[in-house]
């Protein structure tokens, strides 16, 4: 790219723009690094996107890429681009924390099979990112050490549970992060913080070494502030590991390539359906939410697209099972938080009191909601009428969803009700913010993938609008191909991508 | 109270009785995950983030073990499921790493089946199995200070080197209507799973290392009034007794539990439903957790794993590698090889029925592999503390020393000289025989020479002889023993003595 060495300030371009740039020799790894650690300094104070910032780590990577590339060495694309992982993959020698003040201080003995691909493909560790504890929230308001805040307006919230992942994309603190997303913990964050998020087809990505919240429902992906950036990513997280008995035996999707024949803006003979139930047609949602996404859909007709409305009439259930799923995995997946092996240790005279008081000291209050929660769900007498429903439900989602895909190629819907709400405003009343993610959870239910991109600022608040594309199974390559398209469209009328138009923050000197 | 010895109790009561059988797989790693899968190594070096479970590991099932339980399902006669999922077992417990067991619940791998037990007598019992189930083993606690137990002790140490070994657990239906055989039917059914996952191969079924454990349902009820059906009659409360870990256990436990309850019955008062540990130096039970306190383990389907699903054909596969029973095995054998029941006995109990055959099927007859096995071996493995089978020397080579002997090369005493050369690693029988010297003099001339030297140190002995003490030939046969240092055919040197008394044998 000829105009990249233009370029003044690093972190406003995008991935792809810098590893061009590095394989061009305009720019080394060691100074990309070097600008989003300064950029960290500036604003992350406020934003407050990162756990646990690893500069001497990122730099070495930086300084080994930069030496092998100045050898002649062949690299990974991505190689010298630095990353963000949010803090629920473990990191060997680099502090785990998933957000919880019980895993405060631990620094795991190995590595995540995505943190080793990361790493295998030479991307400098800027840090770990702020979630929800154990990414149980929409808010990261959850967070054990304290909330991140939005850079669009601090006062907002950046979305939940991967709200640090979010923010670090939007306060250009880095131009790539890993999320997790088990009901919308990384489209929700893009959506509130126009940035892009996918989630992957259940056992597209590894989970080995993801902390685990609800494991049939888990699912890691890439976040970017491009379609093509966080296709690139997913291609480096990709691809079967022996070590995750649920990862798909299958290659990476060609996510790269869909992205750039996205981007040609050609959608001729692509069936899109509206779906009814998550689109705003029961109210409920907010009125610059649905116009900016009537507008996204008007852009992909032009484009060619047809579309078509659907209806998926048991999501309306979706919300319930899902919150008796996830409690019940949860509450047997942070059962081995026991003071024991490793993590905080409140010591009492005996064993039992031990775990009780780490427990009760270690877990904040949401976590303790959905153990509680999970708990009473899975107990003798509970079972079929709690668990034993809810995956019922689960199939009759994953039908509806079979059913719809049937007639057409993507889903679409607006990524979640509203624009971000105030820090604050729904800590108290969790069914409100549980609501948050009515438009995600459906994807997590039947393993689909999805993907939220920004589809412009809401009129009456000025803030960011997500616009969700959904795709059958294995399909992942289809979200790519129209996001793309929606993307260069609106680039197009923007004059360049929305993250641009986020106010700048105030840097500290 | 009065105490009611078994007997006693058997004569009052109607028992039922029920066995859980845990059996540890020889498989070379773990259930979930890599980590080697042996004893006795120092605490917490076979260890992983898997089985230690640290934040982020997942399992992976490993596909020998399911081998391993298929094919144990199938010897025990039991329908292998076409799919079959494991489930979590939720618990806090500091040897459990994960705070919960993967271990399967409503859909076990291999269920309903049945196992026909050989008592002693030859009485033939069948015991219905329930399920045969996978699962992981937790670690180990070891309590410092106080009794040993976890209530007093100082500290508790954590060795998690077991945690995640593979088990299969073995349950049974409610065994009923074996009345005062029940202890003898519980030892007979423990003895033969034992002996079957030997003869499977899937485990060393050491009950001495824990290698199969047993926990020991028993309840009693009144039996049946005139008229009414003994089946009728509701099953009283039970009592199940955790880790009894040898056969004689066993049988023991049986014993004391039923006169424990039977004395608490009779003089009116309740049998609580509770586990109970079982202590060998004093050969009774103590009250451990009541079942009304009992945890609820909230089985849920475990979601890190896919269901398990072999393929029919590989069912099949195994089925066809299934060895016969180990009754019908002994049976047979027994008849091929004309042992008594005390000799059979005595080879089972050895754990020399396989090396026996081996010999014989090498070639030497029955009588004699089993005089080698049971005789001069046993005693050899005596010594070093080992199982017959781990002595250095393999049936074929015992078949070559026996073939020494019976084609005259050697006699019996030399033959335990080669057999020593053999154990300590000097080569074949016939190697050793021709490194050592060992093989008889047969040359009449040199045998001659010197039956004449001793009979001229003892010139009384042939006078003895020819008055009809034929006997006394024997101090001269020593003596040519000793002179040959043992080489000399001993049958032979009588021969000459008494040619030499004039006298024909």
């Amino acid at each position: 790219m000829a105009e990249t060495s233009a370029v003044t300030d690093w972190t406003r371009a995008t991935a792809a723009q810098m590893a061009d740039a590095l394989a061009a020799g305009e720019v080394t790894s060691v100074e990309l690094v070097q600008a989003h650690l300064d950029r960290i300094a500036a604003v992350d104070g406020p934003v407050h996107a990162f756990l646990h910032i690893d500069a001497e780590g990122a730099l070495e990577t930086a300084r080994a890429v930069d030496a092998d590339r100045a050898a002649g060495v062949s690299l990974p694309r991505l190689a010298g681009v630095p990353i963000g992982i949010k803090d629920v993959l473990v990191t060997k020698g680099l502090p785990t924390t998933a957000g919880s003040r019980i895993l405060e201080g631990w620094v795991p003995p190995y590595d995540a099979t995505v943190t080793r691909r990361v790493r295998e493909a030479r991307m400098p560790i800027l840090g770990k990112t702020n979630m929800d504890e154990f990414a149980m929230g929409s808010s990261t308001e959850h967070s054990g050490y304290g909330p991140t805040h939005n850079p669009w307006d601090l006062s907002r919230i950046p979305g939940g549970s991967g709200g640090g992942s979010a923010a670090a994309l939007a306060a250009f603190e880095a131009p790539l992060t890993i999320g997790s997303d088990t009901g919308g913990s990384i489209r929700q964050p893009a959506s509130v913080t126009a940035t892009v998020g996918v989630k992957p087809t259940y056992g597209g990505v590894s989970r080995f070494g993801a902390i685990a919240l609800a494991s049939s429902l888990d699912q890691l992906g890439p976040c970017g502030r491009t379609v093509l950036d966080t296709a690139l990513l997913h291609e480096v997280m990709g691809g079967h590991d022996e070590m995750d008995a649920t990862s798909l035996d299958e290659p990476v999707p060609a996510v790269v390539s869909a992205a750039l024949e996205g981007a040609a803006m050609d959608l001729t003979g692509v069936k899109v359906g509206v779906v009814r139930e998550l689109s705003g047609a029961d109210g409920g949602y907010q009125a610059g939410v649905m116009q900016r996404f009537e507008e996204s859909l008007a852009r992909l007709r032009e484009m060619g697209a047809e579309v078509v409305e659907v209806s998926c009439p048991s999501f309306e259930y979706a919300l319930a099972a899902y919150y008796v799923i996830l409690p019940s995995e949860a509450s047997s997946n942070l059962a081995k938080f026991d003071s024991v092996r490793f993590g905080l240790r409140v010591e009492k005279s005996t064993v039992e009191k031990t775990m009780l008081a780490t427990r009760a000291e270690g877990f904040g209050d949401e976590v303790k909601r959905r153990i509680i929660l999970g708990t009473y769900a899975l107990s003798a007498g509970y079972y079929d009428a709690y668990y034993g429903s809810a995956q019922k439900v689960r199939t009759l989602v994953q039908r509806d969803f079979d059913a719809a895909f049937a007639q057409c190629d993507v889903l679409v819907s607006p990524t979640t009700p509203t624009t971000p709400f105030k820090i604050g405003e729904r800590i108290d009343d969790p069914l409100a913010m549980y609501l948050n993610d009515i438009a995600t959870i459906p994807a997590n239910l039947a393993g689909i993938p999805g993907m939220s991109l920004p589809s412009g600022l809401a009129p009456e608040d000025g803030l960011p609008v997500g616009f969700q594309i959904l795709a059958p199974a294995h399909e992942d390559a289809r979200l790519y191909r129209i996001g793309a398209a929606l993307e260069a469209s609106l680039a197009a009328e923007w004059g360049g991508p929305l993250s641009a138009q986020a106010p700048e923050l105030e840097v500290a000197s | 109270m009065t105490t009611m010895t078994y007997e006693q109790a058997m004569e009052e009561f109607d028992p039922v009785f029920g066995i859980e059988v845990h059996v540890e797989l020889n498989t070379r790693t773990k259930m979930f995950c890599g980590c080697a899968n042996e004893f006795g190594a120092a605490p917490n070096t076979q260890v992983c983030p898997v089985c230690l479970g640290l934040p982020g590991a997942m399992p992976v099932t490993n596909q020998k073990a399911v081998e391993s339980a298929i094919r144990l399902g199938l010897a025990l006669g039991c329908s292998i499921r076409e799919s079959s999922r494991f489930a979590r077992k939720n618990y806090f417990y500091p040897d459990l790493s994960k705070d919960y067991q993967i271990s399967q619940y409503d859909e076990p791998t291999c269920y309903e089946g049945s196992l026909d037990v050989v008592l002693d007598d030859g009485t033939v019992v069948t015991v219905a199995i329930e399920r045969a189930h996978m699962e992981e083993d937790a670690g180990k606690n070891t309590h410092v200070g106080g009794s040993g137990g976890i209530q007093g002790a100082d500290y508790s140490l954590v060795d998690y080197n077991r945690g995640g070994v593979p088990l299969v657990e073995i349950v049974t239906k409610p065994i009923t209507g074996m009345g005062d055989r029940t202890a003898e039917v519980a030892r007979a059914y423990v003895a033969t799973i034992r002996d079957i996952v030997r003869g499977l191969g899937i485990s060393d079924g050491r009950m001495e290392q824990g290698s199969v454990r047993a926990d020991v349902n028993l309840s009693l009820r009144p039996k049946a009034v005139a008229g009414e059906s003994q089946d009728d009659v509701p099953f009283g409360k039970r009592s199940e007794t955790k880790n009894v870990n040898s056969l004689r256990a066993i049988e023991r436990a049986v014993r004391f539990e039923a006169s424990r309850q039977a004395s608490l019955l009779l003089a009116g008062k309740p049998v609580v439903q509770e586990t109970r540990h079982w202590h060998e130096d004093t050969s009774s039970t103590t009250p451990g957790r009541s079942k009304e306190e009992a945890e609820d383990y909230r089985y849920f389907p475990e979601p890190d794993l896919l269901p398990v699903e072999p393929a029919r054909e590989w069912v099949e596969e195994l089925r066809g590698t299934i060895p016969e029973h180990p009754a019908k095995m002994r049976a047979r054998l027994r008849e091929e090889w004309g042992f008594s029941d005390l000799e059979m006995r005595d080879a089972v109990a050895a754990d020399a029925l396989d090396l026996i055959a081996a010999t014989v099927s090498a070639g030497t007859s029955a009588q004699a592999a089993r005089k080698w096995w049971m005789g001069e071996l046993s005693r050899v493995a005596n010594d070093r503390e080992v199982a017959l089978a781990e002595l250095p020397v393999t049936p074929a080579a015992i078949a070559e020393l026996q073939g020494l002997i019976d084609s005259g090369k050697i006699n019996d005493k030399l033959a335990r000289q080669a057999l020593e050369g053999v154990l300590a690693g000097e080569g074949s029988p016939a190697e050793v025989v021709a490194s050592r010297g060992l093989e008889v003099v047969s040359d009449d001339s040199a045998l001659e020479k010197a039956v004449d030297d001793a009979l001229a140190a003892q010139p009384d002995v042939l006078a003895k002889i020819q008055d009809g003490k034929v006997q006394a030939a024997g101090a001269i046969v020593g003596a040519v023993m000793k002179a040959t240092r043992g080489q000399a055919d001993a049958g032979r040197v009588r021969e000459i003595i008494l040619q030499r008394a004039g006298v024909e044998g």
